[in-house]
């Protein structure tokens, strides 16, 4: 009793026919169908070279498209002279000429002998996988597909969509129920003669030849039929990308390999040299005996897929440059912008980075230069403090910060005197913390040494950017979440919404309550400053309500007292 | 994308055929070996003038990667580079007096040479101070890259320009030759990058860098653009149109990936900047023939005089090709 191979081959001849003497030399009796498509006298040539083998056999070539009859018409007519020709065959096992045996044949050979009546072929009904791919999953067995995906998608894809839209659907053949799976499977005697003689072929292969993908359903629907035991799994390992092409292994997959511990793996790169030489060799130098299971080697190769379909949440590069709403994120990180804060706090930065333990920086979208925390000219990642290059592209720059300084916190200053290019991305952003003290702008003003006249123009000016800004933070797009207080309105109790903030940047930190409080400016006489504007008929409204009689810090001259808030 | 658009780009593309065809009668063969080439190859073309210190390392670097031949011009060299390729047995050279400004930087003649021998090759655009870097070059070599392009139905695979610099003056550390230049040159600014979108051919403009750090911070539209595409499966109808940053058919652009996910792509590390940079910049400010009448050599020289430095706290040594993708330079996208 052995295992007879059958093996499809497509290209790299060469490799085939090392393999092939790799099989054959450890017993088993090999029929190989080569592709139609591969030239007379490359073929001959192949023929001949394997011609000293006494157990290899050629089937009658097909032409073997993705996806089309033709691969199964292959394995059909190579098993079937399979069968004939070797009596002693008690499993089938059907590989490429890009399989590599990972383990020892003689492995295989007695893995399968204690296994009799056990059928390997990975087989399930549509409803339950998600495998497929385009979207096709059980419209495979229900629609015609005579177009070739590879060369007309055009066609193909409006051939479906019409079916669609006029509701044809075929018969599926009466007693099968469609189940798919991977295309390389290891077959017993019974089994795979069953399918192959039974009454109903034609009516089965004429059906099964306008399926989409047949060699991933044919045998998979039909050895449900006849098979004694099943085990719904391939004994190759076969991984695929999001395309449904298989990946490709290569030298540095060695190590991964050989730890996969099944018995053949697909697809291998022709000039894996190394591959080739590690496994092609005899049971001394091969590797111990494990059963099956490659599901190790899965993790690497959803990476892959999910890199290549979802990418990295923020990182903004050569071959990542999402539209808009498909950013999966705007940036890669949270971060904090304060707005107003640092205008009625006299030491705000130095008291914040001190309370969170974050990176806090100065106002970044100033006019004069980005203010990196501790004065610096250049930050993380190399990004200059320049101005110029920062106004250049404002939202490279916010993206390049949070990108690089990955694993740490960034919280920084915003205002109306600011670069307001980036309004929408960071109210847009879910990543982004956002907590206004709208008015307090107007600090600075209070406390600044100009001309009234100038002091009233300037107002007039950063009230009307602000309230664009608040505009654009209250609209229904936004996706941050968003604070906003009147400067009247957070005076009255300061350390409550400080507290919300700094609990929400980093709670581990601050399970004591904040133990110091920043100081803020001294706002004696502010009330009559805003009065003065209103007076000028510039009537400052987002710092909410100051009366002018009363001052804020009441009483006069009784400076506050630093408190604890628990 | 309306018919009128597309016509006029069939157009421009022809334009730049035909400028190949009229520049390509000042190319002079010196060494032709293109006889030797098979099919399937992978072929290097590059545009020279004066980089015979480079080239032993250069031509090495790229054989060891896998590449077949060689395809160079060389433009009036005077220090030797010329009987050095010419004695290459995998090179084909070709000499050239004219104008590399008006053979637009090189393009028309590369695109010459490309369309008469590197139809149906792979085709690696590269000059002699650029290494390319590819995902897991350190293990396979290029054609296993190709191979899965191939396999993938991807046509092209960009690779930023990455500016690398030594650590202190440019011309503290000699370079030697056959030496590796990323061992003096180092360094490179790891997340300043900018880029947008160039609508009208669909590819990206991406600046930033070293360059844009130092050369141009109040003035960041006039800082060269990093974006390359410098290995495109070659078809005859193909052209690059302005450097390698970009080309017609204006599908060959899109190698990056819009819906969120990271396509693959590789890095070209750009050892421009070594102690022969101070006298090429020099040179190139008096022949004016370089982009924009040399703007960006005039800018080098004058700010190199004052502060011969690039290296700043926040740069990042080069270790391999898995550091830039950790930092996000390039990406193995689905190739696994």
């Amino acid at each position: 009793m052995s295992v007879g191979i059958v093996m499809l081959v497509h290209t790299a001849l060469g490799r085939a026919e090392q393999v092939a003497r790799h099989w054959s030399a450890a017993g088993c009796p090999l029929v190989i169908h080569a592709d139609v498509s591969v030239p007379r006298q490359t073929y001959n040539a192949f023929v001949k070279a394997l011609s000293d083998l006494p157990n290899v056999q050629f089937s009658k070539r097909h032409r073997c498209e993705w996806g089309t009859w033709g691969l199964v018409a292959a394995s059909q007519a190579a098993s079937q002279l399979m069968l004939d020709s070797f009596p002693d065959v008690r499993h089938v096992y059907l590989a490429s000429g890009s399989c590599l045996p990972l383990r020892p044949v003689e492995e295989l050979i007695d893995y399968l002998e204690n296994r009799p009546h056990t059928d390997f072929i990975e087989s399930a009904t549509t409803a339950d996988v998600p495998w497929t791919i385009g979207g096709l999953d059980s419209e495979r067995f229900t629609l015609r597909f005579p177009f070739s995906w590879r060369k007309h998608r055009y066609l193909f894809d409006k051939y479906v969509s019409i079916q669609r839209a006029l509701g044809m659907k075929r018969r599926i053949p009466g007693g099968i129920v469609p189940h798919m799976g991977s295309q390389w499977w290891c077959l017993t005697r019974q089994t795979l003669s069953a399918i192959l003689s039974d009454p109903e072929r034609a009516t089965f292969d004429r059906y099964f030849s306008k399926v989409w993908i047949p060699d991933e359903s044919y045998f998979q629907t039909l050895a449900r039929q006849y098979s004694r035991q099943i085990e719904s799994r391939s004994l190759t390992l076969s991984k695929f990308d999001y395309q449904g092409k298989p990946h490709i292994f290569y030298d540095d997959h060695l190590q991964l390999l050989r730890r996969s511990d099944c018995f053949v793996a697909r697809k291998i790169w022709p000039h894996a040299n190394r591959l080739y030489d590690a496994f092609l060799t005899d049971a001394a130098h091969a590797m111990k005996k494990t059963e099956p299971n490659p599901g190790k080697i899965d993790r690497i190769f959803a990476k892959a897929v999910e890199r290549r379909t979802r990418g990295r949440p923020g990182l903004y590069m050569q071959s990542r440059f999402p539209v808009e709403t498909r950013e999966n994120g705007l940036t890669s990180a949270q971060y904090s912008v304060f707005q107003g804060f640092s205008a009625l706090f006299e030491n705000f930065e130095s008291w914040l980075a001190r309370a969170t333990g974050t990176r806090v920086h100065g106002h970044l979208f100033a006019p004069e230069r980005a203010e990196f925390c501790d004065g610096q000219t250049v930050m993380n990642g190399a990004l200059s403090d320049s101005a110029a290059l920062r106004d250049y592209n404002p939202r490279a720059f916010l993206a390049s910060l949070i990108w690089n300084t990955r694993g740490e916190r960034q919280c920084f200053q915003f205002g109306p005197r600011d670069n307001q290019a980036v309004n929408w991305d960071i109210a847009k952003d879910p990543n982004a913390q956002i907590s206004v003290i709208s008015g307090a702008w107007a600090v600075p003003l209070f406390k600044s040494n100009q001309n009234f006249s100038d002091i009233r123009r300037e107002a007039a000016r950063l009230q009307q950017i602000e309230s664009k800004h608040l505009e654009i933070l209250r609209s229904s797009w936004t996706k941050a979440r968003v604070r906003i207080w009147t400067m009247a309105e957070f005076i009255e109790a300061p350390m409550e919404p400080l507290q919300t903030i700094i609990d929400e940047i980093g709670p581990q930190q601050n399970m004591r309550g904040l133990a110091e409080v920043p100081k803020m400016a001294d706002l004696t006489g502010f009330g009559q400053f805003l009065q003065n504007l209103k007076n000028q008929g510039m009537h400052p409204y987002l710092m909410g309500n100051f009366p002018v009689a009363r001052d804020p810090m009441e009483p006069p001259g009784n400076k506050r007292k630093p408190y604890l808030v628990r | 994308m309306s018919i009128v658009q597309s016509y006029r780009m069939r157009l421009q593309r022809k334009h730049a055929k035909a400028r190949a065809f009229r520049k390509h009668f000042s190319l002079r063969p010196v060494v032709d070996r293109t006889g030797h080439i098979k099919p399937g190859q992978i072929l290097l073309f590059s545009t020279l003038r004066d980089e015979h210190i480079r080239l032993p390392y250069f031509l090495n670097y790229y054989r060891d990667m896998g590449v077949d031949h060689f395809l160079i011009v060389d433009n009036d060299s005077t220090d030797g580079s010329g009987d050095y390729l010419a004695d290459q047995p995998d090179v084909s050279l070709w000499h050239t007096r004219a104008s590399y400004k008006r053979a637009r930087y090189g393009v028309d003649w590369l695109n010459w040479l490309q369309a008469s021998y590197g139809h149906g090759h792979w085709t690696l655009v590269v000059d002699p101070d650029e290494l390319f870097v590819y995902p897991f070059c350190d293990t396979r070599p290029i054609r296993a890259l190709t191979d899965w392009l191939d396999g993938s139905n991807v046509r092209s695979f960009g690779a930023m320009l990455l500016d690398m610099y030594p650590k202190g003056r440019l011309d503290a550390v000699p370079y030697r030759r056959g030496q590796d230049p990323i061992e003096i040159a180092s360094w490179f600014d790891p997340g300043n990058y900018m880029i947008s979108k160039n609508r009208k051919y669909g590819n990206l403009w991406i600046q930033g860098g070293p360059r844009a750090r130092v050369f141009f911070p109040e003035s960041p539209k006039k800082a060269p653009a990093l974006n390359k595409i410098p290995l495109v499966k070659w078809n005859r109808r193909n052209t690059y149109i302005s450097s390698t940053h970009m080309l017609l058919p204006r599908g060959l652009n899109l190698v990056y990936d819009e819906w969120g996910g990271e396509t693959a792509s590789g890095v070209l590390l750009h050892a421009k900047f070594l102690d022969t940079f101070t006298h090429k910049a020099k040179e190139e400010m008096q022949r004016k023939q370089h982009y924009r009448a040399s703007l960006e050599y005039k800018a080098y020289v004058e700010n190199l005089r004052e502060t011969p430095d690039l290296w700043c706290k926040w740069s990042e040594k080069y270790i391999n090709w898995r550091q830039l993708e950790i930092l996000g330079l390039m990406s193995k996208g689905n190739w696994a």
